[in-house]
C-alpha cells in the first residue's frame, strides 16, 4: 500500500513539474494583467482593461515588440488585497510574464509589490494614486514598482493655484471627505497651497461616505464670505453636496478632483446645477492633440462609446510598459525596470511623461470646467 | 437670526425621516419585543419601488407613493410571516439573529437586481421643484412634502391606535400577550397588522428619502436605520411618541452640531448624547421606569 502510495505521489509531482515546463515561446513576449474585473472596484479596473487590450491590439497589429508579439495573460483579483498579491504570484512563477499591469486601485497595487520586488519583476499601475504607492513607508523606494499617474498631492496643488491665480480667489471654503485618504490627502495639499499663495481658508467642513445630507454645513458658511468651494471627495457624496449648494443659493464656482468624473456626478447633481464646477483630471476628451484624437477616436471604434480618463489611463500604461520593453537590452525583468526607470518625455493621451527617481511621473495635469452638465474647456498644467 | 432658523427647518426634515422610520422599529419592539433589523431594508425597497414606479412606469409622486406603501406592507408582513412566526416561542437571540439575516438577505438581493451604484430619482418638475424664499430662508416644495406627508401620516397612525378595534387589540397585545388572547383577541392579525403599519411608514420614508436627496442605493438603509433605530431608544422604545420625539431630537442634534460645533463630529456628538440620555433615564425619554417582578 505504502508503495503504491508513493509512486502516486511520483506520478503527481512529476505531472505538475512538467505541466510548469511549459515551453516558452521565444517569439511572444508575456504581459500580465491583474484587475479589478469584480467586486467593488469593477468598474476602475473594467475600464482600465479596455484601454489595455485596445493598446496590446494595436501594437501587435503594428509588428509587435522588436518583432514579438504581446501575449496578455488577464486574472481577476475581485478587488481583493490578498488575490491580487495571491495572482501576482502565479503570474509571475507560473504563466512566466516579463511585468505586470495593473491593479487600478492603490490598495491592491500595493499588496502585490513585495511579490514583484522578490521575483524582480517590475509592476506597474495607471491609477493608483495614493501618496505611499511608489515609496514605502520608511521613506525607500520600492524598486519594482512604476505607476504613470500623478499623486493626490500634487492634484491639490494645482486646484489651489488655478483657485489663485485663473479664478483670482483669495477666500475658500473647504468640504471634505474625512473618512478617505484621498480626501484627507487633497484637502491637505489644497489647504497647505493655498494659503502659502496668500489665500485664506474661511471654514474647513467634512462629512463621511455615504452622508446624504448636507444642507447643515450649507447653512454654515451660506453666511460666510468666501470665492471658492472646494470639495475633495468622490461622486456620488459631491455630486448632491453640488445639487443641494445650488438649491440653496450658493452660486459661486465649485472645485473638484479627478473624483468628480463620472457620469453619476451629472446624474446626481442634474445638469443645471453643474455650471462653474472645475475638477483636475487625468486626460480630457475635448484636447485637440492629434494623439488624443486618435486615440478616442480608435477607441469609439473598437468598444463605441466615449473613453473615460480611465481608459486612458490603461491604454498608456500598456503602451508605457510595452516602451520600456522595447528599449531594454535583455528580456529580463531587471533589464525592463531600469528601462522603465530611464523614460524621459514619453508621449501618452495622458500628457508627456518622465519618470522621477520616486517612480512618479512627470506629467501635465488638465482641469476641465463644466457647464450645464458637459465638459466646455480643459486647461492643460504643466508640473 | 436668519441661519438659526433655515438650520431649524433643515432639522425638522431630516427629523422627519428619522421618526418615520422610527415608529416602525418602535411598533414592532413595542408589541413583540423584537428589534427588526431588516426594517430599514423596506425603507431601501420603498424607496426602489419609488424609482421604478416613477422611471420605468412614468407615475406621479402621489400614485408612487401608495404604490410604493403597498409593496412594502405586503413585504413586511410576509417577512413576519415566514421568518419570524416560526421562531415566535423560542429563544430572543434566534428571532434577533435572524433579523439580521433577513436584512442582509434583502440588501444583497436587491443589489443582485439593481446593482450597487447610486441611482437617482428623476428631476421633478412644476410644483414639486419649487423653493420658497421667506425673509432670506429658503423653503424647498420637497422639504413642505417631507414634513406635511410625516405629519398627517403620524396622525393617522395615532388615530389608528387609539381609536380603533385594532388598534385596541396592538395595544393590548403589547400589554401582556397572554392577557390578550385569552380575551379572545388574535394575536396573530395584530402582529401582521403591526408589520404592515410599520413597513408601510418605511416604504413612504424610502420614496420621500428619493426625492429629497436623489440618490438611491441598496445599502441606503445602513446608516438612516441606526439613528432610527437610535431615535426610539432614545424616546422610550416601545411608544409611539417617543419615536416621534426620539426622530426629532436626532434630526435637531445632527444639526446644530454641524452649525454651531463641528461637522468632523457630528455622529460622535449624536450618539454621545443618546448615552448621556441613557445613562440619566434607562427608559429613555418617555419611558416609565418598570421594575422586573421576581
Amino acid at each position: 500500500m505504502k508503495k503504491f502510495l508513493s509512486v502516486l505521489l511520483f506520478c503527481f509531482i512529476a505531472t505538475t513539474l512538467f505541466a510548469a515546463c511549459t515551453k516558452t515561446d521565444t517569439n511572444e513576449i508575456r504581459i500580465g494583467i491583474n484587475y479589478e474585473l469584480s467586486g467593488g472596484s469593477a468598474t476602475y479596473g473594467q475600464s482600465s482593461v479596455e484601454g489595455i487590450e485596445l493598446a496590446i491590439e494595436e501594437i501587435n497589429k503594428a509588428g509587435g515588440i522588436n518583432g514579438k508579439l504581446i501575449k496578455p495573460y488577464k486574472v481577476d483579483n475581485n478587488s481583493n488585497e490578498a488575490e491580487a498579491a495571491t495572482l501576482a504570484t502565479r503570474l509571475i512563477t507560473q504563466d512566466k510574464v516579463i511585468a505586470i499591469l495593473g491593479p487600478a486601485t492603490s490598495g491592491c497595487f500595493k499588496a502585490q509589490i513585495p511579490v514583484a520586488n522578490k521575483n524582480k519583476i517590475p509592476v506597474a499601475s495607471g491609477s493608483a494614486t495614493a501618496e505611499d504607492v511608489t515609496v514605502a513607508a520608511n521613506g525607500v523606494v520600492q524598486e519594482y514598482a512604476f505607476r504613470i499617474c500623478f499623486n493626490d498631492s500634487f492634484q491639490g496643488r494645482v486646484m489651489a493655484n488655478f483657485a489663485s491665480e485663473n479664478l483670482s480667489a483669495k477666500k475658500a471654503v473647504i468640504i471634505m471627505d474625512s473618512s478617505s485618504d484621498y480626501g484627507k490627502g487633497l484637502a491637505k495639499n489644497f489647504r497647505d497651497t493655498f494659503t502659502s499663495s496668500g489665500g485664506t481658508i474661511v471654514a474647513e467642513e467634512a462629512y463621511v461616505k455615504d452622508d446624504t445630507d448636507f444642507n447643515a454645513i450649507l447653512t454654515k458658511i451660506k453666511g460666510m464670505d468666501f470665492d471658492v468651494i472646494y470639495i475633495p471627495g468622490y461622486y456620488n457624496e459631491a455630486g448632491l453636496i453640488i445639487k443641494q449648494a445650488r438649491a440653496q443659493g450658493i452660486n459661486i464656482p465649485i472645485l473638484g478632483a479627478d473624483g468628480f468624473d463620472s457620469p453619476v456626478l451629472v446624474e446626481l447633481a442634474g445638469a443645471e446645477a453643474l455650471n462653474d464646477v472645475y475638477f483636475t483630471n487625468h486626460y480630457s476628451s475635448l484636447d485637440k492633440d492629434p494623439k488624443v484624437t486618435a486615440f478616442i477616436e480608435a477607441f469609439k471604434n473598437k468598444y463605441g462609446k466615449e473613453p473615460d480618463a480611465f481608459n486612458a489611463l490603461g491604454y498608456d500604461l500598456a503602451r508605457f510598459v510595452a516602451d520600456a520593453i522595447e528599449r531594454a537590452e535583455k528580456l529580463t525583468g531587471e533589464s525592463v525596470k531600469e528601462a522603465l526607470e530611464a523614460t524621459a518625455g514619453f508621449e501618452s493621451v495622458t500628457g508627456t511623461l518622465s519618470v522621477d527617481e520616486n517612480h512618479n511621473p512627470v506629467k501635465s495635469i488638465v482641469v476641465i470646467e463644466l457647464e450645464n452638465g458637459i465638459q466646455v474647456s480643459s486647461v492643460k498644467v504643466n508640473p | 437670526m436668519e441661519q438659526f432658523l433655515q438650520q431649524v427647518i433643515n432639522g425638522i426634515s431630516v427629523g422627519s425621516i428619522y421618526a418615520l422610520i422610527a415608529l416602525g422599529y418602535t411598533m414592532v419592539y413595542g408589541i413583540i419585543k423584537l428589534i427588526n433589523f431588516a426594517h430599514c431594508d423596506i425603507f431601501m425597497l420603498g424607496a426602489y419601488i419609488g424609482y421604478f414606479c416613477m422611471t420605468s412606469f412614468k407615475l406621479g409622486f402621489l400614485p408612487s407613493l401608495f404604490i410604493a406603501m403597498a409593496i412594502c406592507t405586503l413585504v413586511g408582513i410576509a417577512i413576519e410571516k415566514i421568518a419570524y412566526k416560526p421562531l415566535r416561542n423560542t429563544a430572543r437571540i434566534a428571532v434577533l439573529i435572524t433579523a439580521i439575516g433577513v436584512s442582509l438577505f434583502i440588501e444583497y438581493t436587491t443589489m443582485f437586481f439593481v446593482k450597487p451604484d447610486p441611482r437617482s430619482y428623476p428631476p421633478l418638475s412644476g410644483l414639486m421643484s419649487k423653493t420658497y424664499s421667506i425673509g432670506g430662508i429658503n423653503i424647498t416644495m420637497q422639504q413642505i412634502l417631507i414634513v406635511g406627508i410625516t405629519i398627517i401620516l403620524m396622525i393617522l397612525l395615532q388615530f389608528i391606535v387609539k381609536r380603533t378595534k385594532i388598534g385596541k387589540a396592538m395595544r393590548a397585545v403589547s400589554l401582556d400577550r397572554d392577557a390578550a388572547e385569552l380575551m379572545g383577541i388574535n394575536v396573530d392579525t395584530t402582529i401582521s397588522f403591526t408589520f404592515a403599519l410599520g413597513s408601510a411608514l418605511a416604504g413612504a420614508a424610502g420614496i420621500l428619502v428619493g426625492i429629497y436627496y436623489n440618490s438611491i442605493n441598496p445599502l441606503m438603509g445602513g446608516m438612516p436605520g441606526l439613528k432610527a433605530f437610535v431615535a426610539a431608544v432614545l424616546g422610550g422604545i416601545g411608544l409611539i411618541p417617543g419615536a416621534m420625539i426620539g426622530g426629532y431630537f436626532i434630526g435637531f442634534a445632527e444639526v446644530f452640531v454641524i452649525a454651531y460645533v463641528n461637522s468632523l463630529l457630528k455622529d460622535a456628538f449624536v450618539f454621545a448624547i443618546l448615552i448621556l440620555i441613557l445613562i440619566v433615564k434607562p427608559s429613555g425619554l418617555l419611558g416609565k421606569e418598570t421594575r422586573e417582578k421576581v
